[in-house]
């Protein structure tokens, strides 16, 4: 693949990505205050002392950002691995072991497939204790679901290939077949998917946030800066947009190189048509 | 396992045996297993005799039954949700300090204290009869709580629906008839972004302009019982607006993508080929077979909707469904949650069934699956 090929909607998306990767990665030495650390008044304007001004409690905004990328991003990227490895397996096993267990996999995927994701958040979340390993849990397995029907559907079509037959033949036993034959054959078609479902993770555990059941503060996230400073808003006080249109760039930097992937893999194909 | 057991029974419990035996005839791959029942002779002959009597509406029958099945299904999962999962919720409820007195009495209060299994059937049968317990938090009945705030939920999603079918459709379409020109690169844009914008963003960012620097509108959007229709209208229209750009995206990339499948087909090309104009291809070749897409397209977004208006409730503090079922699972209220995530539920996947036997009735090639 050459690098010129590449389209400029691509790389904006790239470079953005990058940008949030960096900041997560160097929070500590690139923030100017702690996360923390009360620096001022109260919702200070942009510009002035503070480049983004302060938020509801007066700390810096561009500290709060710089480390809310960390937790956003450590805890979208690890629910979306999570439930990548969890609907991959599964899905390539009811698609390799068919009868019995795909009926039963397939099912239980249907129902919990039929209770909107953030609804059915709402109500475990209700019961369980506020741990952010529960919540990346239930990000996980809520969203391995959509990974489990596409996971599925490419796994049935690569399982009666002659090669996989070939394997079964010669004696090669299922978790063989599921690692060697169907992994690597389906890595490509996921690969799309997973920008897709991680951009979904990045809004959803913002949405879980701004409604105050996802991370917990004092700890900085996009998601719950927003819900901090939505008082703000009546007043003229533009504090929660700037959180807001950062969770909106990196998903939209995401999804414009998600587009360039369908799009590289369609033409592969031979076009969509 | 024994949850599939479970989900079994309380199939046969629901007392729909004669639909679920129809459903069996038609797609048995699709059930739990219900072999006892279908076993019972006579009966299936005659559920055999309307199926092939009747094809259409059997198979409509079957769609119905098919979704009642999964309610049932999807209460017994809201119920063990709730109560199967790890943590006391009278310990929760009264904090670390309490007294095991204190704990023991409010479990025998809220009626924890019983059988799992007793509490469902009980649960359920109120829920049949429109009664959905007390709410712990107010000790209210949650049915009184709700009833007026359902309303005010479907007030405010009916004019987003309205608003974005249309306009959603007419997009989708002038983007396929501008394929790969600028309004439909625009489009794709305009959409890309409107995809990726989180709902609470969309509602600040229209607060801040039309709410407070403008001073069109009022905010907080409160609604009570007894306001003006007018005053009502104008102050659903900011969350309206959010929720239309919020779903309005996703239903026209979605409607694009259906209707170019379509174009691209064999028999649009040999229509195209064999000199009929472009008027004729699109009302006599293209029309008929894009509805059932198209509806499923609107049905799936509709569905979305119900989700987008929780956040979008919260944002505007508009005392609806959404804004009510945060609120109870912020105290751990767990009458409330269970009430709420049904009904969400519920709506969710009527509209899938509606959805579902539209596109039936719409393409008869579906009728006949595989």
């Amino acid at each position: 693949m050459r690098l010129r090929s590449i389209p400029p909607s691509a790389w904006i998306g790239i470079a953005g990505i990058v940008l949030a990767l960096v900041c997560a990665v160097f929070a500590p030495w690139i923030a100017p205050y702690g996360e923390r650390e009360i620096v001022g008044d109260i919702w200070q304007p942009v510009g002035g002392d503070f480049l983004l001004g302060t938020d509801n409690l007066g700390r810096d905004l561009l500290s709060r950002l710089i480390f809310g990328a960390r937790t956003t991003i450590f805890v979208a990227m690890s629910a979306t691995l999570l439930s990548f490895s969890l609907g991959m397996i599964l899905s390539f096993t009811a698609a390799v072991v068919r009868g019995w267990t795909d009926q039963a996999l397939s099912r239980l995927n249907d129902l919990l497939m039929s209770v909107p994701t953030l609804i059915f958040a709402l109500v475990v979340l209700a019961v369980l204790p506020q741990e952010m390993w529960i919540l990346i849990l239930v990000m996980a397995v809520l969203d391995s679901t959509r990974v489990f029907r596409l996971g599925r559907a490419v796994a049935v079509d690569i399982a009666v290939m002659d090669f996989v037959e070939a394997a079964r033949l010669r004696g090669e036993g299922t978790v063989w077949i599921i690692f060697r034959e169907i992994l690597p054959n389906a890595l490509s078609p996921l690969l799309a998917e997973f920008g897709m479902r991680f951009a979904f993770a990045v809004l959803f555990l913002s949405t879980l946030s701004f409604l105050g059941l996802g991370i917990q503060p004092p700890a900085a996230d996009w998601g719950g800066m927003v819900k901090d400073n939505k008082d703000g808003i009546i007043f003229g006080i533009p504090a929660a947009l700037i959180p807001g249109g950062a969770i909106a760039a990196l998903a939209i930097c995401v999804n414009l190189v998600v587009d360039w992937l369908l799009n590289r893999t369609s033409s592969l194909k031979g076009g969509r048509g | 396992m024994a949850k599939d057991q479970r989900e079994a029974s309380t199939l046969d419990a629901s007392g729909g045996t004669a639909l679920l035996e129809d459903a069996g005839s038609g797609t048995p791959q699709d059930l739990p297993p219900v072999s006892p029942v279908r076993a019972s002779g006579g009966r299936f002959g005659a559920v055999a005799g309307f199926h092939s009597n009747h094809p259409l509406a059997a198979l409509i029958l079957q769609r119905i039954a098919l979704s009642v099945g999964l309610l049932f299904a999807v209460s017994l999962l809201i119920f063990l949700g709730v109560e199967a999962l790890p943590g006391d919720f009278a310990q929760t409820y009264l904090g670390q300090s309490a007294t095991p007195q204190a704990v023991a009495n409010i479990r025998a209060d809220l009626g924890l204290d019983r059988p799992a299994p007793t509490r469902y059937v009980e649960w359920l049968g109120g829920v049949l009869q429109g009664d959905f317990g007390n709410s712990w938090a107010s000790g209210q009945s949650v049915t009184s709580q709700i009833a007026g705030r359902l309303g005010n939920t479907l007030f405010l999603a009916f004019f987003a629906a309205v608003i974005s079918v249309p306009l959603a459709v007419g997009l989708g379409m002038l983007a396929v008839l501008y394929r790969d020109k600028a309004p439909d690169r625009l489009i794709n844009i305009f959409s890309l972004a409107a995809v990726s914008l989180p709902e609470f963003f969309v509602g600040y960012l229209l607060i801040l302009f039309f709410g407070v620097q403008l001073g069109w509108v009022s905010y907080p959007s409160t609604v009570f019982s007894g306001m003006p229709f007018a005053d009502r209208l104008q102050a659903v229209a900011l969350p309206v607006a959010t929720l239309v750009l919020v779903v309005l995206a996703h239903m026209m990339r979605m409607t694009r993508a259906a209707i170019l499948n379509v174009m691209s087909s064999a028999y649009i090309e040999t229509a195209e080929l064999k000199g009929l104009n472009a008027f004729r291809i699109i009302a006599r070749h293209a029309a008929p077979n894009v509805l059932a897409p198209i509806i499923t397209v609107v049905a799936l977004n509709l569905a979305y909707l119900v989700v987008g208006v929780v956040v979008v409730e919260v944002v505007f503090v508009y005392p609806g469904m959404g804004q009510y079922m945060v609120d109870a699972v912020t105290v751990r209220d767990m009458p409330v949650v269970q009430a709420c995530g049904l009904i969400f539920a519920t709506v969710y996947i009527v509209l899938n069934m509606i959805a579902d036997i539209l596109g039936i009735l719409a393409n008869p090639r579906l009728r006949h699956p595989r």
